[in-house]
């Protein structure tokens, strides 16, 4: 069973809320932390280290010797990664989304792909929890390609977490496709929900079944009930507005292991979403979102 | 001699468009015989990546050997050299004037580009 925790907006407490469902959860996870630009599951556990590979994305080599000027590489480009400058291509592998269409198209055989690194994916070992994790290299802008690398290691079959980045775009399609269900962290504001309506219209695109958790719930809270009824999506648990679990998260310490009170949100919330997840094979779809 | 300045507008006095890549018009102007040519930028305005490439290849296109603007960032820059056009950064004012400035030498071109990416 894989469940991704989503919420469009930043800051609503996703990665708050991946943490505290592994450390409460009813048997070993695995934890995706899918948000590369900025992994910080990992802050949240004693781990250690075991395994880190590189992931790279093809990016096109040019032989100038075979090139024959004709600029069909350049013309095929939708990203500008290759321009035709006169008589030579000139690639820019900075930009190059990795879809390979210049290496197809070239007649003269001029173009190769040749690997570009864009980050790495690290897999810690954190006791009850293993963590997985891909971290961005500084100053690359692409961020699907490494997403998908920290996905391979979900297991349909085992409980997986996957930490979404926020957003509503390609990041998230990457973080969300193939979950069983997406798990929404919405905070009580206007802007917050503002944004959980985008991400719920991402998530039905996707196919995937969604249910919303209201972070910081207090007495605004109604605005978040009264809108996700609106909307059609049930409300799971409500975490309590509180200084204390935002000290905890600070510190680097899982609320719930701390905390009574929020422990009971988070087994509530394990069971409103095993309760809710449908069996995979009645599953409808999910689009596949693989390449941007 | 071709040279292409940046515009915010179609005409000769119109105001020079400071970017490169994101310019709303480019004009296109022959030196010697003064002939003049406006050409849309939609494509590079509407780029989500690689702005200033993409106009680097209309200018190589458009068979001008420098460009007038008023900053070029490093990837349009390296663009622009590979086909062996010259990049006159920091010019203002109107098209004609910048035209004129750069016929009386007193822009000179640029040795490096005076910009990140993504600067406007």
């Amino acid at each position: 069973m894989i469940i991704g925790i989503a919420s469009g907006k930043g800051g609503t407490g996703k990665t708050t809320v991946a943490v505290n469902l592994a450390w409460c959860a009813p048997q070993p996870v695995l934890l995706l932390d899918c948000d590369v630009e900025e992994p910080n599951c990992h802050l949240f556990f004693d781990s250690k280290l075991q395994h880190c590979e590189r992931v790279c994305i093809p990016v096109p080599a040019l032989d100038a010797s075979k090139c024959n000027a004709c600029g069909l590489c350049s013309r095929i480009c939708e990203f500008h990664a290759v321009a035709f400058m006169g008589q030579t291509p000139l690639l820019f592998p900075e930009l190059c989304h990795g879809c390979g269409g210049c290496t197809l198209v070239c007649p003269a055989g001029a173009l190769k792909e040749v690997g570009f690194e864009i980050g790495v994916v690290e897999v810690s070992d954190a006791g009850s929890c293993t963590l997985v994790q891909g971290r961005l290299h500084v100053g690359k802008a692409l961020s699907p390609p490494l997403i998908r690398a920290v996905k391979h290691f979900a297991v349909a079959d085992h409980l997986t977490i996957v930490d979404s980045p926020p957003g509503t775009a390609c990041p998230l399609s990457a973080a969300l496709s193939g979950c069983d269900y997406a798990v929404l962290v919405a905070e009580p504001t206007r802007f917050g929900l503002n944004d959980l309506g985008l991400v719920l219209e991402s998530v039905r695109q996707l196919g995937i079944p969604a249910g919303v958790v209201i972070n910081r719930a207090g007495e605004r809270s109604d605005l978040a009930r009264v809108f996700c009824r609106e909307k059609g999506v049930r409300v799971l648990a409500e975490i309590p507005e509180s200084e204390r679990v935002a000290r905890e998260c600070a510190r680097g310490r899982i609320a719930a292991q701390t905390m009574p009170e929020i422990r009971r949100s988070f087994d509530e919330l394990w069971a409103a979403v095993l309760a809710a997840v449908p069996p995979r094979a009645a599953r409808t779809g999910g689009s596949n979102h693989a390449r941007q | 001699m071709k040279v292409l300045v940046s515009s915010s507008g179609q005409a000769m006095h119109s105001k020079l468009d400071p970017r490169f890549g994101r310019a709303e018009f480019f004009a296109v102007v022959d030196t010697e015989t003064g002939q003049f040519e406006v050409v849309r930028n939609d494509q590079g305005r509407e780029a989500a990546q690689g702005a200033g490439i993409q106009a680097a290849e209309l200018a190589a296109r458009l068979g001008v050997k420098v460009v007038i603007t008023g900053h070029c960032g490093p990837k349009a820059w390296s663009a622009l050299s590979a086909a062996g056009i010259a990049v006159v950064s920091g010019a203002q004012g109107t098209v004609a004037q910048a035209v004129d400035d750069y016929k009386k030498g007193l822009l000179k071109a640029a040795s490096a580009p005076d910009v990140k990416g993504h600067w406007a």
